[in-house]
């Protein structure tokens, strides 16, 4: 089956696309080739904490698409699927210091806080402060000493829009790294996938499905699932996501969450808008109040057709902070 | 004899060469349980280390090859496997010290400190199915045949072999560290991708040496 993609050179993929998008959003960001990293136009913002992200590529918008007022001051994109080395995290770290010190917010993948950090650790030896938030919202992995702990997936975008209103509202880096903490820590995600995605470089699907199959509790690497079933009703398949989640943290009666149907970068809206509606009325019949929501192709797997549930019990400060300015390529509110 | 500069300069070219002739290989046993990225990325960090062999200083030694190698592979890898094999080659490289020549008991010493390297960062134990299965298999054998008297290139041949059995007996394991571990049950039946590029990178080790033996 031969494969179909719009690149030039599978090895400039994550070049030029970066060029592309610092062409496109001129007036948020400016891009640096080499080491490549993505940064605020303005910073470093004097005075402010920096808050620096990053991983392997292909999860677009993630986590370039989040620089700007009231998120990231800097993103680090990988080679697709691969968290980035330490230098340009290094650079960015650098880059967005305006004094008050730089929060790393890392996706829990072997790679990702490996580098990070070796990364954090070269920053410290010229002076910076650095502390690492790393989120791992993914209930399909099971968090034992037999694995490499839940992976970082959906409520990731949750956790860098909250702690990036927090550090523009001025808070120390102690406290917005104690926000992104409590957002990671209420925060739960379950993905599906109905295809695989294909990775430029290898050219060929991640995952082989039949055509009637469909993978569960998926990352968003293309890596496999848990498990793999026959392709159901999407109120059923909705349920087999929104079960595990609602039972793990647990949430009850009365809590309210913020719900975020994520798709992953193959799936129609109007089939997460479809998702959303039985994920809405599960929580309805649970007595869990849906105070804010998101529905979109926030963090992706290249074309991969899927979605996933991320589902956060909000506080009040939470609110505040989710409803305050944010100005980036992705998400923009408020200002 | 022990094994010098040329032996050292000798293994990174034939582990460029190896590894990019493996490259899809490795890509693929990492596309079953991981990400599909270990073959491109382990290709780019040693393609990036060749044109700097030729900026050597005169009277450089194997440590100062397996320094040059590691800061290259942290820089251009990512993923885990630039980290983890990064520190294997930098813990070699302070093991090796400035000796100009490395004999058995040395070889089967930078083994051992590239393998606790890589432990000390990726907290893998033996039987997690990682890359570690293949050194430690490879460092007990390096240390036996060392210990027996062994020179320096039937330490490597020692060290290769074992390598090679440890990556295949990676194949029913579950896994329990890295990327795979998310698989659970289903990742046995499947080699580690890290397992067997530690094999392929001490044969190419081993290769070297017997091409100095043989000079």
């Amino acid at each position: 089956m031969p494969v179909k993609k719009i690149i030039n050179d599978p090895k400039r993929v994550v070049d030029e696309s970066a060029a592309g998008f610092g062409l496109a959003h001129a007036d948020l960001v400016r891009v640096e080739m080499d080491p490549i990293y993505v940064v605020r136009a303005d910073a470093p913002v004097a005075g402010k904490v920096g808050i620096v992200s990053g991983g392997g590529s292909g999860h677009e918008p993630l986590h370039a698409g989040y620089v700007g007022f009231g998120m990231l001051d800097a993103a680090v994109p990988g080679a697709v699927f691969t968290s980035p080395t330490p230098d340009p995290i290094l650079a960015a770290t650098k880059a967005v210091d305006g004094g008050a010190g730089v929060l790393h917010i890392v996706k829990n993948y072997t790679g990702d806080v490996l580098n990070f950090e070796t990364a954090a650790d070269l920053a410290s030896a010229d002076g910076i402060t650095v502390r690492a938030v790393v989120t791992n919202d993914d209930v399909a992995v099971k968090d034992s000493l037999y694995t490499a702990g839940r992976r970082g997936v959906a409520g990731t975008v949750l956790v860098e829009k909250i702690a990036g209103a927090a550090a523009e509202r001025g808070d120390s880096l102690d406290e917005v790294a104690e926000i992104a903490e409590r957002v990671n820590a209420n925060a739960r995600s379950m993905g599906l996938a109905l295809t695989p995605c294909i990775v430029p470089h290898a050219g060929e699907p991640s995952f082989v499905l039949a055509e009637d199959e469909i993978e569960i509790g998926i990352g968003i690497h293309g890596e496999p699932g848990r498990e793999r079933i026959k392709l159901e009703p999407a109120d059923r398949l909705v349920d087999r996501l929104i079960e595990p989640i609602l039972e793990d943290l647990p949430y009850s009666e009365g809590d309210r969450t913020l719900l975020f149907v994520n798709g992953m970068g193959g799936t129609p809206l109007v089939e997460l808008y479809l998702a959303y509606r039985r994920a809405a009325e599960v929580l309805e019949e649970r007595g869990v109040v849906i105070a804010r929501s998101l529905v979109g192709n926030y963090i992706t797997s290249l074309e991969m057709q899927g979605m996933s549930l991320t589902l956060l019990k909000l506080d009040e400060e939470m609110i505040e902070l989710w409803d305050a300015p944010v100005h980036t390529a992705a998400l923009r509110w408020g200002r | 004899m022990g094994l010098d500069i040329t032996w050292a300069v000798d293994w990174v070219r034939l582990s460029a060469d190896v590894i990019a002739e493996h490259r899809i290989e490795l890509i693929t046993l990492d596309r079953e349980i991981g990400d599909g990225d270990h073959g491109e990325n382990m290709d780019r960090g040693f393609q990036a280390v060749l044109p700097k062999l030729d900026d050597l200083p005169a009277g450089s030694t194997p440590g100062d090859v397996l320094k040059l190698v590691a800061t290259t592979l942290i820089s251009t890898v990512g993923g885990a496997a630039g980290p983890l094999y990064g520190t294997a080659y930098l813990k070699g490289a302070v093991a090796a010290g400035s000796a100009a020549s490395l004999d058995g008991p040395a070889i089967a010493a930078v083994l051992a400190a590239a393998r606790d390297g890589i432990v000390l960062r990726g907290k893998a134990e033996s039987g997690d199915k990682t890359m570690i299965d293949a050194w430690t298999p490879a460092v007990d054998a390096a240390e036996a045949a060392a210990s027996n008297g062994s020179d320096a290139a039937a330490v490597l041949a020692a060290a290769s072999d074992a390598a090679w059995a440890g990556a295949e007996a990676t194949e029913p394991l579950v896994a329990r560290k890295g990327r795979a571990s998310y698989l659970g049950e289903r990742s046995a039946g499947h080699r580690d991708p890290g397992a067997q590029s530690t094999a392929l990178l001490l044969q190419a080790a081993s290769d070297a040496a017997s091409a100095s033996a043989g000079a």
